[in-house]
């Protein structure tokens, strides 16, 4: 593929279609187009509001506890002998991982636009139960789409969303995973179109999702990037996220971008590896194309029909990805490499011993790229690493992984 | 130019009556049975015939139509053989026209400009592309318009007057009406506030309203196609070949001649439409 010259900032996306380059755009049907512009509408007015954002900041800080703290990882830093290790805390938010970030934000948009319910999809269930949670602490009815064989593996969160008052419909169709429960969203939000208000979890989805959910989480980035000038006096060499569809990896990422000492990489799920059908690495293996209102890379094939993709974690378990992150791949700015399940599994065994934290496997997988990488570098480089989520909802799957039973 | 569509539906204005538009889905249960299908439908009185284009994930489709493309794909079906199935019906009949109904991936990974000039040769007139609105005109509306092939647009509940001569622009051949917010296969909307929803489009534009979604029976065939040029039915027709397929997929009796059955009565119901309007 050419690759665009390069722009004078990567930091302007998208363009007024809601399009990075060739990715992003809206790609839905009509009956939604009319919301989709509304809701565009809105954002517009709020993303500049000071009203606005006090607010959110009030709740991040008294409700999310942010900033979320940078932490140096000495334990890993000394296992591995290379550069220094740094892991953004987004474990430690309410509810145990970034996915409040964006909840908040969107809760209160869909407040001011009148809504009186919430819609959500969610795959290893942490955005449902951000979703469930900020939907509780606001009075909104919620109903989460949830895949069948992710409703089986993340019982923990189904569990927690119930609690939380939101009603989980189980998905059957396709594999019965991320992408299945999105469709599914789609389907009830083109059918409610008066009272409802889509709360998509990642940064992906028509215009002006993949925008609005990223500034939701770009303070993810903007606190990292104070945090390490603070307590490191420079920028860091390297920072490294995983990417399902791409919200904590944009959120961190976007604040960096110009940065161009800064060395960004994105984790995709190199599953059972890339050779075969079981990963879900669509910017390693796959190719552009349109699904769930946007261009970006997907699993698909020769016929443009969807696959499943196959990753141990629930969270990464999407044949997309959000297409900023497209744009960012052709670019050149940002790389983006697989770590297989294996890897991702080793890498969370590794830092609940040495750190006494369990990651997500989700951001095990970004862990297990610094633990390839960081023994290679210099004692007084920096890397940070995202994590983005806890793996207190993983405990099962891992267990069974490793043959056990609890 | 003129195309089928529009030959096709200057006829029906001067017989008096609206157009009964039937949606299948091309490769379901697999080719040959589906091309038969095909055949059938304009003996059975179907006046233009949508021919479905499998997707893995369908997402304005109620669970009728999610099934029909996943036997489809299950098939074997693909957008090559679903081009190739219009040719093959070409040539036993030159002026029903066919419409190609799905969604944007399969074309855009097959190359707008290939799929183009290979519609042409198919004999396809028409193309109805759920997920692409006016505001991605560009990706294949206005290429489809400079090769003489209709680009069909859903109009819904939700296009307000403000929005529809946006909608309304680049639209050729007839409007796509959806009676109601939601997915296909829905219960079908409030017939007068349908009948209130096609004079206001009609307000809008000189093309034929088609108003589909929801319409299932011939007697609701006649009731929307008192006021509608057209009415569309497709998950009625999908559902007429799920139920002779057994449950490993096994046809317990000729999907053609389930189909014709239920088009003939559908048929009829468009033919009384405007005699019971007239009353």
């Amino acid at each position: 593929m050419n690759r665009p010259a390069t722009p004078n900032s990567f930091r302007t996306g998208p363009d007024e279609q809601g399009m990075f380059g060739i990715f992003g755009g809206r790609f839905v049907a009509e009956t939604l187009m009319p919301l989709i512009l509304d809701l565009e509408r809105h954002w517009n007015e709020v993303k500049n509001d000071a009203d606005f954002r006090a607010e959110l900041t009030d709740l991040s800080t008294h409700y999310a506890g942010r900033p979320s703290k940078l932490y140096f990882a000495e334990g890993l830093t000394k296992h591995l002998g290379g550069a220094k290790v740094y892991f953004k805390r987004e474990d430690l938010n309410h509810t145990g991982s970034h996915k409040i970030n964006n909840c908040l934000g969107q809760i209160l948009l869909a407040k001011r636009m009148g809504k009186k319910r919430i819609i959500a999809e969610t795959g290893a269930g942490q955005h449902g139960v951000a979703s469930a949670t900020v939907a509780a602490r606001f009075g909104f009815p919620c109903v989460v789409y949830m895949g069948a064989t992710d409703v089986a593996r993340q019982s923990p969160n189904v569990f927690r969303m119930k609690l939380l008052g939101a009603e989980v419909r189980p998905v059957t169709a396709g594999h019965g995973t991320l992408k299945d429960a999105m469709n599914e969203a789609l389907r009830d939000w083109v059918t409610n179109v008066e009272d409802t208000y889509y709360l998509i979890g990642t940064a992906a989805g028509p215009h002006p999702y993949p925008e609005l959910v990223r500034d939701f989480q770009s303070v993810i980035g903007i606190e990292a990037r104070a945090q390490i000038l603070e307590q490191e006096g420079r920028l860091p060499d390297t920072i490294i996220a995983a990417v399902g569809g791409g919200s904590n990896a944009i959120g961190l990422f976007h604040p960096f971008l110009d940065d161009k000492e800064v060395r960004i990489i994105g984790i995709e799920a190199g599953g059972r590896g890339l050779d075969g059908i079981e990963h879900c690495a669509s910017m390693n293996a796959g190719a552009p194309g349109v699904l769930h209102g946007n261009r970006t890379y997907l699993l698909q094939n020769a016929d443009g029909q969807i696959m499943d993709g196959h990753s141990i974690s629930a969270g990464l378990d999407y044949p997309g990805v959000g297409p900023e992150h497209s744009w960012l791949r052709d670019s050149g700015r940002v790389e983006y490499v697989p770590i297989l399940d294996d890897e991702a599994l080793e890498a969370f065994k590794l830092t609940t011993r040495v750190e006494g934290i369990i990651p997500a496997l989700e951001s095990a997988h970004a862990i297990a790229h610094a633990v390839k990488i960081v023994p290679a570098m210099d004692k007084d480089q920096i890397v940070i690493v995202n994590l983005s989520g806890r793996g207190d909802k993983d405990v099962h799957t891992v267990a069974s992984m490793l043959g056990m039973e609890i | 130019m003129a195309t089928r569509i529009d030959r096709r539906m200057a006829k029906l204005r001067n017989e008096g009556r609206p157009a009964l538009v039937t949606y299948f889905m091309g490769g379901d249960p697999d080719y040959d049975t589906s091309l038969s299908i095909m055949r059938a439908l304009p003996k059975a009185g179907a006046d233009i015939i949508e021919l479905g284009m499998p997707f893995s994930d369908p997402m304005a489709d109620g669970p009728a139509i999610q099934a029909a493309g996943l036997r489809a794909l299950k098939g074997g079906q693909t957008l090559v053989k679903t081009l190739k199935m219009a040719a093959d019906f070409r040539t036993g009949d030159n002026e029903t026209p066919i419409v190609l109904m799905g969604y944007y991936n399969p074309i855009y990974i097959y190359g707008v400009d290939r799929f183009l000039k290979d519609a042409i040769a198919s004999g396809i007139d028409g193309l109805i592309v759920v997920d692409l609105p006016p505001e991605m005109d560009e990706e294949l509306c206005i290429p489809a318009l400079k090769a003489g092939i209709n680009f069909i647009r859903l109009a819904t509940p939700t296009t307000d007057d403000k929005r529809l001569p946006k909608v309304l622009q680049n639209t050729s051949g007839f409007v796509y009406y959806v009676s109601m917010t939601g997915i296909t296969g829905s219960a079908l909307a409030d017939t007068g506030k349908v009948a209130a929803a096609v004079k206001r489009i009609k307000g809008h534009t000189d093309l034929p309203v088609c108003v589909g979604f929801g319409v299932k029976t011939a007697e609701q065939a006649r009731v929307i196609g008192a006021n509608a040029d057209g009415v569309v039915v497709g998950t009625a027709i999908v559902n007429a070949v799920a139920n002779v397929l057994g449950p490993k997929g096994e046809k317990t009796a000729d999907p053609a001649e389930a189909v014709a059955t239920l088009v003939s009565g559908l048929a009829q119901g468009v033919r009384s439409a405007r005699l019971a309007a007239a009353e």
